[in-house]
This record gives C-alpha cells, structure tokens and sequence, in this order.
C-alpha cells in the first residue's frame, strides 16, 4: 500500500483503484513498463560491455587481416603509383592496333622510370609484371641501369647554350611558378615530382643541377607547339630554336636499353595491368589470364590451379570418406560398451587428438619412409624384397593416410557424441519385429546415426581442405594441396596478390561448408574433449 | 547382460574346431616367423603342427589357464632365445602369449562369450571380427605414437629401428638426442620461445574469453549470433587463410610499431606472434566457458547480491570458483592450441621468434635428425599430462554441477 491509499476504507480503496486508470507503477514513481525497458536496457549494455573487448579485439587481429587479404586479390597499386604519367597516356593507346605507342607515351615513360630507378621502384614493378609475363623483371632491372645515361644531355646542352640561365635551378623554380605552368603542363608536373624527390631524399632542389629529363619535358612541349609566346624571352628563344635542334629519339634509348621495349605485348600489359584494381589475380587462380580481349583460358601447360584445386576436394573427400569408415565402428564400439571400458578405450582417442600435430606428421614419416618401420617390418618378415621397399610417402598415399590418422579424432568425437544418446532398445525391437541384423541396422541404427556422421564430415573436410604443414612434409610433389602453393607464393614466389585471390577461393568454399555446418548441425553445438 | 542370465554353452567341438581354428593361426604365425629366418615352408608346417598340438594339449591336460599361458609363453621365449638372442626371446614370448591366449579363447568358447546364446555361428563370427577391426583402428590411432618413444633414444642418427636397437642391446640405446636438445642453441631458444609465447597468448584469451562468454551467457544479448560467428571464426577460417591474411596486415601492424612507436624489432616480433596466438586460441575458451555455464546456476549470483556482494565479489567469490574447472580446461584448448601451432608463426614471425613446432617442422623438412624424436617425446608427455588435467576437472565441474562423473 502507498501513502496516498492509507488510511481509506477498502471501498473508498477500490474505488480509487477503479478510478485509477493511469500505467502500472514501479516501487520509485516512474511506469513499471518504462522502468522494465530501462532495467532489460541496462542488463544489455552490461552484456555488450563485457563483450566489447574480445570483439573489438579480435576484429583487429583476425577480421580486419582477412577483409585485408581480400582486398589484396583485388588490389594493383603498384603499376599506378610507379609509373602515374605512363599509365595516364597509355590509357589512349590502342593496344589492338599492335604499333608502338606514341611519343607522348616514351615522354612520360622516361620520367617514370628515372624516378622509379632512382627509388629503386622498378625492380618491384618489373617482379610484379614479371608474373604476367616473362622476362619483364629483367627488362625493367636493364632498363634502370641505363636510364640515368640516356642521351638526352643533348636538349640540356643546346638549352644552355642558347642561354646560361636555364642552367639555374632558381629560373626554373620562378618560371614553373607563374602562368608558363598552365603551358607547359608536362614540365610543370615533372618539376613538382622533382621538388617532391629532392625532399625525400633531404636535398634543397635549389642547390641540385637541373636534370636531364626536365630539359626533355621542355624540348617535348615546347616542339609541339606550347603556347608560351610573350612569357619570357627565353622561352620565346627557345621555341624559336627548337624546330632546328638536334634530336634523341626516346624510343631507340629504350631499345638500345633492350630491344624488348620494342614488343607491343609489353605495352599491352603494362596497359592491362594499369588500373588501380585488377581481376588478373582471380583470373590467374583458375587459370585464366587478362588479355586486352578479356579473360582467356591459359594454355594448357600452363594450367596448374585447376589441378590443385580438384586435387584438394578429391584428397579431401577421400580422407573424410576413410575417417567415416574407421570412425564409425569405433564410435559405435565406444556408445555401446559399459562406460568404464568405453572410458579407458577413449584414451586411445584422445592421446592422439591431444599429441602435438609435428609429432604425429614426424611419426608417420618414420613409419612411412622407405628405410622406415613399416617397410622394416615387412621386408624383416619376407613380404616384401628388401630392393622393392614399397614408396609410401612423398605422395598421395601419404598424405592420406597420415591426415586420416590425424583428423579421425574429430570424426570419432561426434559421432560417439550421437551415438550415445541412440537408445539400444531400439534395436532390439526391431530385431524382435522381426528384422534381419542388417536391416535392424541399416533401418534403425543408421539413420539415427546420420547427424553424427554429417557433423564429423565437414569438421573433417573443413580441417582437411585448408591443411598445409602435413602434405608439406609428407606429400611430396604429388601429395600436396592448394594451401601449399599459397605458402608458396608467400614464401618463395613473393606473388602475394595471387596468395590472396587462391586464399579467397578457398575462406569462400569453406565458408559455404560452414553454413551448411550451421544449417544441419548449428555452431552452438560444437563440442571438445 | 546380467550375470544370471548367462547360459554356459559348453565348450566347442575339439577335432572338428577347436583344433584346426588354432592350428590354422599356428600356419600363419609359422609361416611369418620361417620366413624371417628363410625357410617359410618349414616354419609353416612346424607351426601348424605346434598349433595343433598346443590346441589340444592345454584345452585338454591343462585345465589351469594361468599355468599353461605361463608356460607357452616361457617355452616359446627360451626357444627364441636359443635362436635369435634377447630379441629373439622377445618375440618367442610374443608369439607364446598370442597363441596360448588364442587356444584357450577357442577351445573354451570364450569368443561367445559377448553374443546372445541365440546367435548364428556365422554372427559370432562377424561379432568377433567386428572387435578385431576395432582393435586394428585402436592400433592404427595409437601406434605412431608409440613407435615414435623408442626411436628417441637412438644411439644412431637414424629414424630407424637398428639392429641392436632389436636385440634390445644397451649399446643400441643411448639419451644423446635429449642431450641434443637440451645442449643445441638452436632447441633452447626454440623453447624458451614457445614457453614465453604461448602463456602470454594464453593469459590474454583466457581473460577477454571468459568476460566475453559471460556477457554471451546473459539473458538478452542483441545479435548474439552473429556475435558468435565472429568469434567463433578463428576457429572455422582454416589456418593457412588465417596465416595468409596475418601475414599482410601484421607486417603493416609491425612497421607502425617499429616506425612510429620506436620499438624494438624483437619486441615487435614478438607482439605480433603472440596477438596472432592469442586470435586463435579464443574460440576453445569460448566454447568451454559458454558450456560451463550452461550449467551454472543463475539465482546463486542473485542470493549473493541479496545479501549485499556486489558484483566484483560476486563474480570472485561465487561464480569465478564455480566455472573455474571450464575456464582452465578452456585455456590449456588455447595453450595447446599456441603452444602446437606453427603454420601462423612461419608467417607472421621471424627466425628470432622460432618456436619449437617451427623448429621441428625445418627440421622434418630440412636435416633430419632423431632430435625431432626427442622432443616428439617430451612433447607426447606433456600431451598425456595436460589429457590427464582435462580429464580430472571435467569430472571435478560435473561433480560441482551435481551431475554422475561420466
């Protein structure tokens, strides 16, 4: 009772309460509803705080490295950052018409490159392309040696000599400054590059001689009609005199360089490959490759990722078909033996689920191995002559059977799991009904076993198709999977954006397999030990 | 079955079963022990002959199984010791047991023992291979394992078993690659590695996990699924993705540390490695703890804050000692989880980070040598150690839940 109810009689009381028809109150005066919501509000926010951090953290360092890798498959910085003038003038070239492409085009190339061989950049780039097509690292790594002595000197020395003063940094400073930047737009983007370069490298542009390629910007611009006229007298001098000047061609520096600079495919892929994202590394993970025409099949020489893939889905499915096979009658064992003994037996199981994944891969190489115990045994026991050891490792044979031994624990426990709560009546009375062995079995006991089954399939085939350190040790040539050439790109063929298109393929395929675990199974049923 | 209910079958006919079933494994046996020393076709007759006559000697004129177990078992060793050295009687005595074992499990009926009486002949048949399949999948689990402890204490660098290593001769056996690993710079800093990575990568899933399985366990979470998924995720992503995607964003991670933080680069390395571990291993905590809690009764923390505990105590004093068993079990998941993981550490670490798995993996890759074994060895011990601990706190939770240890 409140105060304002003490003291009524009960039937001024209810009266009152009749009267009464505003919303429920809690104890402190606000509407019970509101002080409910405010309460579940409070108990939510309480939740999310506790979970907050984990989140946050492993968003940080998981979530955010995988969208990271994924956007790698997609990601082409490199051609567009090395080389930005090129890739904007190549955009016009027409790649079918197999010329060479234009002036415009060996004008900015020059720039590019001297920059890049100054920054050391056009190594990297000539790697990167080098995976579309061979021989350009060696192309570009040629080329930066030799970019710094091209003979461009003549357009400085013809320059100067008609006046001193182009040889001063401080002229060109103040003449790029004014209204001859909007005339000469090459030149006056060149310069800035130039400013930006002497900065990172901790030189005042000022105290630097005015390099070579500058002078050919301005020659470039100025002999295709720039429209400087009443700027500067040296300016006008100097368009005057260009017509008559003696000329480098860009074009021969290059192939003097190496004579490759003259094959239109190069070009066409530094076109192909200029944009800033690129479908070149999924094209490339199922043997495709980017043509100018689009996307074309590879030879079939060339062809490997298609092999591994089907390779990876076929081991994958064998080793997830022998571990049903073993684990099934050792699970049904295990259900159906008195709980002491099952417990004993389960050791077996759980040693080697628990036994470190190295020593159960440096296990089977002892086992496997041609000098190794197996082949010991049987050639101890007269089965096998000592000069036919039989090969069991370095190849599929290998790889299955270690990886079924090493992945059958997670076939075992799930379905032990389910085959425990199967009721053993239900056997019997279908034996009792009448039925067979077999059909008391394949009737009754299977399908009630079936969920055990499709729980420890795909755990296995999800564990088996991303496995890398067992193939890479007992699979040899023949024996590994697609996580192995994904290392390998990581590791030794430094391709990392192919690494990361393989990688999607494989986090989609499995990440198909995981709804499919959530629809029959449901991730919060996952359990260990 | 119950014990009443067992009905003695008597035992099966001695000419017309007993005695060519067991003579039938005396060819087996004979014919694989002949062809060790050459001569298969002696040893085949020999040992059916010798199978016969064990089948009728000991079900007939030794009634006591023990004696006449014993006694085969020490005929055959003497025999072996005779012919083949210490090995020899090793293997006599194994062949003894087998066959000594197999005479009586016949000739007595035993193998019925675990069938209904009702049975066909043709399904105790199939019953009995049905326990033999198992035992071969039991010793196809457990024998690399076991193959793996002996060959660490090779006296030779080989991965073989050598032929003193047979004879059970000491000169065959020697500690030289425990000394190995425990004298070689390379295992030491290995170790020493693995011990500092792997706690700390433990302590840091164990304490976000279990505050994060707690706010999972409450009543009302706002999309609590997809908050699982995501944190589950670690868990599903196979791990060379895992890897792959690490490899990218924690080299980026490590410069900003390097570069505008000043860092060391060992320090570095070592953040890197441990964060990655800790990533992974935080789905095992979650999975455990949530379990736990599934079981734990909510109105205790009411009573405790009834009677004025606020909610830290609470937590330390009532729920904490309460889903204690599913929290460590939860971290030795994430600690073997750190502490086995070498396909992340290739990526994200350097060498100066080289933990023992990764140490192992060159060394299976690259010079292979019986040290690997060694430690295998170690690694096996610790392995049933920790088996053991999971085991004892997981009946310790369901005797504190007040649940049968199963």
């Amino acid at each position: 009772m409140t105060d304002s109810t003490a003291g009524m009689t009960p039937e001024e009381a209810r009266r009152a309460d009749e009267a009464h028809t505003g919303p429920m109150l809690a104890a402190d005066g606000t509407p019970l509803k509101k002080s409910l919501a405010r309460a579940l509000r409070r108990q939510k926010l309480r939740a999310l705080g506790l979970i907050a951090p984990l989140l946050v953290f492993v968003l940080i360092t998981f979530v955010v490295p995988i969208g990271d890798m994924l956007l790698r498959s997609i990601k082409n910085d490199i051609v567009a950052d090395t080389l930005p003038a090129t890739v904007e003038t190549l955009a016009d070239w027409d790649a079918d018409a197999s010329e060479l492409p234009g002036d415009d085009v060996w004008m900015a190339f020059y720039v590019d490159m001297w920059f890049a061989a100054e920054r050391k950049e056009h190594t990297r780039l000539g790697s990167r392309l080098n995976y579309e097509q061979t021989g350009v690292s060696s192309l570009f790594r040629k080329t930066g040696r030799r970019v710094d002595r091209f003979d461009t000197d003549v357009y400085t020395d013809q320059l100067v000599d008609l006046d001193p003063s182009w040889e001063d940094p401080a002229s060109w400073a103040a003449m790029l400054d004014g209204p001859a930047a909007d005339a000469l737009p090459l030149t006056a983007e060149t310069w800035e590059r130039w400013k930006e370069f002497n900065v990172e490298e901790g030189d005042a542009v000022l105290e630097e001689d005015v390099p070579d390629f500058l002078f050919t910007t301005l020659y470039y611009e100025l002999n295709n009609g720039a429209e400087v006229d009443g700027m500067s007298d040296r300016l006008d001098a100097a368009k005057a005199a260009v017509g008559e000047f003696e000329t480098v061609s860009l074009q021969e520096q290059f192939a003097d360089a190496d004579e490759d600079w003259l094959d239109p495919e190069v070009w066409k892929t530094i076109q192909l490959y200029s944009p800033r994202v690129t479908s070149g590394y999924f094209a490339n993970s199922v043997d495709m490759q980017l043509t100018p025409e689009g996307i074309e099949p590879r030879p079939d020489n060339q062809q490997i990722y298609g092999i591994l893939f089907k390779r990876t889905l076929f081991m994958s499915l064998v080793i997830t078909g022998s571990c049903i096979m073993l684990a099934y009658p050792v699970a049904w064992l295990l259900s159906n033996l008195p709980m002491r003994t099952a417990n004993l037996l389960m050791i077996l199981v759980l040693l080697p689920f628990w036994t470190s994944l190295l020593v159960r891969t440096s296990a089977w190489k002892v086992m496997l191995q041609q000098q190794g115990v197996i082949n010991d045994v049987l050639v101890w026991l007269g089965l096998v002559a000592d000069d036919a050891r039989l090969t069991m490792i370095n190849n599929q044979f290998g790889t299955i059977v270690a990886m079924t031994h090493i992945l059958l624990p997670f076939m075992i426990l799930p379905m032990y799991s389910v085959m425990s709560t199967i009721p053993p009546s239900y056997l019997r009375a279908a034996k009792s009904l009448g039925a067979t062995n077999w059909t008391a079995f394949w009737r009754v006991y299977f399908p009630q076993s079936v969920p055990g089954i499709g729980a420890g399939s795909i755990l296995v085939f999800i564990l088996a198709i991303g496995y890398y350190i067992t193939p890479e040790i007992v699979g040899g040539n023949t024996g590994t999977f697609i996580s192995n050439r994904i290392a390998y790109h990581i590791s030794s063929s430094l391709n990392w954006g192919l690494a990361a298109a393989l990688g999607t393929i494989l986090l989609v395929v499995v990440l198909v397999l995981y709804w499919a675990y959530d629809k029959i199974v449901g991730i919060d049923n996952v359990k260990l030990g | 079955m119950s014990e009443e209910l067992v009905i003695k079958t008597g035992r099966p006919d001695m000419m017309s079963f007993t005695l060519p079933v067991v003579a039938g494994l005396g060819l087996i046996l004979g014919f694989l022990t002949g062809n060790v020393i050459g001569s298969p076709w002696i040893g085949l007759v020999l040992g059916t002959l010798i199978g016969a006559g064990l089948a009728y000697g000991l079900n007939e004129m030794v009634p006591k199984k023990s004696i006449g177990r014993w006694g085969v078992i020490i005929a055959f060793a003497v025999i072996g010791l005779l012919f083949g050295g210490l090995g020899g009687a090793v293997g006599g005595a194994i062949i003894g047991a087998i066959i000594s074992w197999f005479a009586y499990w016949i000739g007595r009926g035993t193998y019925r023992d675990d069938v209904p009486i009702y049975s066909t002949p043709g399904q105790t048949l199939w019953w009995n291979f049905f326990l033999f399949i198992c035992g071969a999948i039991f010793i196809f689990l457990i024998t690399p394992i076991l193959v793996v402890l002996p060959l660490s204490f090779n006296a030779e660098d080989f991965f073989t078993f050598t032929p003193e290593m047979l004879r059970l001769d000491p000169e065959g056996y020697s500690l030289k690659h425990y000394r190995d690993f425990f004298e070689t710079d390379d295992w030491q800093l290995a170790l020493k590695n693995s011990l500092v990575i792997a706690p700390i990568a433990t302590i840091i899933s164990v304490s976000l996990g279990t505050l994060a399985a707690i706010g999972l366990s409450q009543s009302h979470v706002p999309g609590r699924r997809a908050i699982m998924a995501v944190l589950i995720s670690p868990m599903i992503v196979p791990l060379i993705i895992s890897a792959t995607g690490m490899f990218f964003f924690y080299s980026t991670l490590g410069n900003f540390l390097e570069g505008t933080l000043g860092m060391s680069k060992g320090l570095v390395g070592y953040i890197k490695v441990i964060l990655a571990h800790a990533v992974l291993g935080i789905p095992f905590v979650i999975i455990t703890v949530t379990a736990t809690l599934v079981g734990f009764d909510r109105s205790l923390t009411r009573a405790a804050a009834n009677m004025g505990a606020d909610p830290v105590t609470t937590f330390f004093r009532v729920q904490m000692p309460l889903i204690l068993p599913g929290v460590i079990s939860g971290g030795l998941f994430a600690f073997i989880t750190s502490f086995d993981e070498v396909v992340v550490v290739l990526f994200v670490g350097s060498a100066a980070q080289k933990t023992l798995p990764w140490q192992m993996f060159i060394g299976l890759r690259e010079q292979i040598s019986p040290t690997i074994l060694a430690v295998a060895t170690i690694l096996v011990v610790i392995s049933i150690a920790l088996l053991t601990t999971v085991e004892l706190l997981r009946r310790r939770s369901e005797r504190l839940r007040g649940m049968s240890p199963g």
